[in-house]
């Protein structure tokens, strides 16, 4: 049998900040078959700039190839593919409780202290708890919960992450174009 | 400062671009600026066609051959989705061509008004940049960035979604030079690490094969091959679309590679010790089977977009550029070489194919026309200088394998998308690009059926087409794969056709029919000899295969020359 290769990328997309291009991402991955985890679109630190970040699972051959597909959209700055130990990763969820169940059974607030989640509402119909880690904290928290019969809702971010290199490729790139421009209007 | 319209700010937009053609079909949405171009028809050449698939498909063979940007102009809803097939068939053949659609006000949007459609939607993915123009005062800006993006890099086609608002709002014009876009660009550093790399590799191969694409034409780039490839010593091959980069006798082209190429190129792709692809992006056509596609060599692949780069085949040197730029590098720093026994091996293959193929197909002496014949005769009477034009399917494959080249930008078809109906239109478009030279179209009774309609814009215009239909009364190509692979069920293959003499003359256009070998040559020395455009049409052998041919999914080293 073949080895399966894949396993979850993370790609993080800079572009201009135009309409549309969203669609157009999203359809470098969808002709491909790869199917979209996780998407996280805003604005970047660098003015101008957006910022999307995308997971997928596909080997590597094929993250390489999405990659290319989508720098080459015209308004796309960079994009870049990334394991998860290049990166400093991030999720938030959000839970919306039973007030009733929780008074009744208190392993659900022991529940919520031992995953360091925190209570920002509470009346007497619902409780609404945050949570920030990575999504293996945040699916233990919800399975526990509802094993407990309390969830109403639950809602899971994007993930969202920075890169650990001490390179910033944006920059990097954007310097490099903005010589080029400089070079042009010189000419 | 004046204020004029948006309309006319396009008409002088296109004018400070150099078009000079046009390609259209008028409609409600785009009324506005048809209006315009009434004012500007001395400078601004429109061709009105009969469909609007006609328009994007002149443009393409007036980029083809003229290495300006094809320029369409239709309306919104049916007039903008008609050019779909040309679009995308753009966007594969990297052909530059700006497309403008009329597109319902600004107001009207999203709204399901009468022939409003998500252009900039539909366009997108099949197209290099897709832009809906809302406002006047963005018209210059747009059309200068379409122009830019369309030729810049590896060229493709630019859609340019127009509203009727912006058609009629007024704008102090100024024209825009776009020539530089910051997140892209399209002419990047050649990398001298890279250069030096690839010179290694070539110096130190004793089995070098170049593999010729459709980029060396793209970057006028036909003279630094020949220097690279005389100097160097070594042989190649050519896909379709790079037929015309290098003369077809030139002693170092070996022919066509791919499914229905040439045997030498195929087999010694597969006994080279170093591959040289230029300007190509490894076509299923052309390599067959990925898993033994030249496993035993070396690859180097010189392409401007990187996005080609290990896409389809895995390389051990990827050198980005211009092949304009790289190959003048690359030639600089490689020795001057002889691989005489290395090109003597391609001999007793092409003596094979020969033997086997080629003669049969090109002296015949009884049955019914052969299209081989046909082909080389109307190339030879032409000087071998003509321009061709293909539809898709036998006539395009046999065209392609039998049309002698001695002149570059001579090859016009589809490649990528074979679309049937590509022929008549293009051919059209080719006459404009090059009003000079000798279009020859050739075409089967199929495709020229599905855009006959051009017939009328070959009439009005007088353009000087010479249409050679080769007619078998079969979709040829499918017929032929159903008599290999599917135990010759013709599905639906074939045809009732019309008198297509008849229409022609319809058309106040001259034609004829050839049945019998003993006419052909008078036929063609007529048709060349008629000014205007010539319809010849052909009876050719109904059951006639294109061979040799590798099976799709085959090794590409293992062509077949006969069907058992």
């Amino acid at each position: 049998m073949e080895q399966d290769t894949t396993k979850l990328y993370t790609f993080l997309i800079y572009s201009e900040n135009v309409p549309g291009l969203l669609s157009q991402i999203t359809a470098v991955f969808t002709r491909r078959q790869v199917n979209i985890e996780s998407l996280n679109v805003c604005a970047s630190s660098t003015p101008g700039a957006h910022k999307y970040t995308v997971t997928a699972n596909c080997d590597e051959r094929m993250a390489r190839i999405l990659t290319a597909q989508i720098e080459k959209r015209i308004e796309v700055l960079q994009a870049h593919y990334y394991t998860d130990d290049q990166l400093f990763i991030n999720e938030t969820a959000l839970f919306k409780l039973s007030t009733p169940v929780m008074l009744k059974n208190p392993d659900v607030g022991r529940l919520i202290r031992f995953h360091n989640a925190r209570i920002i509402e509470v009346n007497s119909t619902y409780a609404v708890v945050e949570i920030t880690g990575i999504t293996n904290d945040i699916l233990s928290l919800f399975d526990a919960l509802k094993s407990m019969d309390c969830v109403l809702q639950f809602v899971r971010s994007g993930r969202i992450c920075i890169t650990k290199s001490r390179v910033e490729h944006l920059d990097e790139y954007l310097a490099v174009r903005e010589a080029k421009r400089n070079a042009l209007l010189k000419n | 400062m004046e204020k004029i319209t948006g309309a006319e700010a396009l008409m002088r937009a296109l004018e400070h671009e150099g078009v000079d053609v046009l390609f259209g079909y008028p409609g409600g949405s785009i009324m506005p600026t048809y209006d315009a171009l009434y004012d500007h028809k001395k400078t601004l050449n429109h061709i009105l066609v009969r469909h609007e698939q006609g328009a994007v498909h002149a443009a393409q063979g007036y980029a083809r051959v003229s290495g300006k940007v094809g320029c369409a102009i239709v309306t919104s809803g049916p007039g903008a989705t008609n050019t779909v097939t040309g679009i995308a068939d753009a966007m594969i053949d990297s052909t530059p061509m700006v497309v403008i659609c009329g597109q319902v006000g600004v107001a009207m949007l999203g709204t399901d008004a009468f022939q409003e459609v998500d252009v900039v939607g539909i366009t997108s993915p099949i197209s290099k940049w897709s832009y809906q123009i809302r406002r006047a005062e963005d018209v210059a800006w747009a059309v200068s960035r379409a122009f830019y993006i369309a030729k810049s890099g590896r060229p493709g086609p630019v859609v340019l979604d127009f509203a009727k608002n912006a058609q009629t709002g007024m704008v102090n014009y100024e024209p825009a030079d776009v020539d530089f876009i910051r997140s892209y660009d399209p002419e990047p550093d050649v990398n001298m690490a890279d250069i030096e790399r690839a010179a290694k590799l070539i110096n130190a191969s004793v089995k070098p094969f170049v593999l010729v694409g459709q980029g060396v034409e793209l970057g006028n780039a036909q003279e630094e091959l020949k220097t690279l490839l005389e100097k160097a010593d070594i042989p190649c091959g050519t896909t379709f679309l790079g037929l015309s980069a290098i003369a077809s006798d030139h002693r170092l082209n070996m022919g066509i590679l791919g499914m229905h190429g040439n045997l030498g190129p195929n087999v010694m792709t597969n006994q080279c010790d170093l591959l040289i692809a230029i300007g190509m992006r490894f076509d299923d056509r052309v390599t067959g089977n990925l898993a033994t596609y030249a496993k035993q060599a070396k690859i180097i692949h010189f392409d401007i977009d990187p996005a080609e780069f290990n896409k389809n085949v895995s390389v051990d040197l990827t050198v980005l550029g211009n092949c304009k730029t790289t190959l003048a590098a690359v030639t600089k720093l490689v020795d001057t070489a002889k691989h005489t026994a290395w090109i003597e091996g391609f001999k007793p293959y092409a003596e094979k194919e020969y033997n086997k193929v080629i003669d049969r197909a090109l002296h015949p002496t009884e049955g019914p026309l052969l299209m081989g014949e046909v082909i080389r005769k109307v190339s030879e009477a032409a000087n071998n200088e003509g321009i061709l034009v293909t539809d898709v399917g036998q006539n395009q494959l046999m065209a392609c394998r039998y049309f002698k080249f001695t002149k570059h930008r001579s090859v016009v078809t589809s490649g990528g998308l074979g679309t049937m109906g590509y022929g008549l239109p293009a051919a059209i478009g080719a006459t404009f690009g090059a009003p000079d030279r000798t279009v020859c179209l050739f075409v089967g009774d199929g495709g020229l059926q599905m855009t006959i309609q051009e017939l009328g814009t070959i009439m009005e215009q007088g353009a000087p087409v010479k249409i050679i239909l080769l007619n078998n009364n079969y979709l040829g190509n499918v017929r032929q794969w159903q008599e290999m692979f599917f135990a010759h069920r013709y599905s639906f293959t074939p045809m009732l056709n019309p008198d297509y003499e008849l229409i022609a003359k319809g058309y106040g256009i001259p034609a004829k029919t050839v049945i019998e070998r003993q006419d052909l040559d008078a036929a063609i020395a007529e048709m060349l000899a008629t000014p205007g455009p010539y319809l010849l049409q052909c009876a050719i052998k109904e059951e006639d295969n294109v061979l040799p041919m590798t099976p799709p999914g085959a090794n590409i080293d293992e062509m077949l020359l006969e069907i058992k």
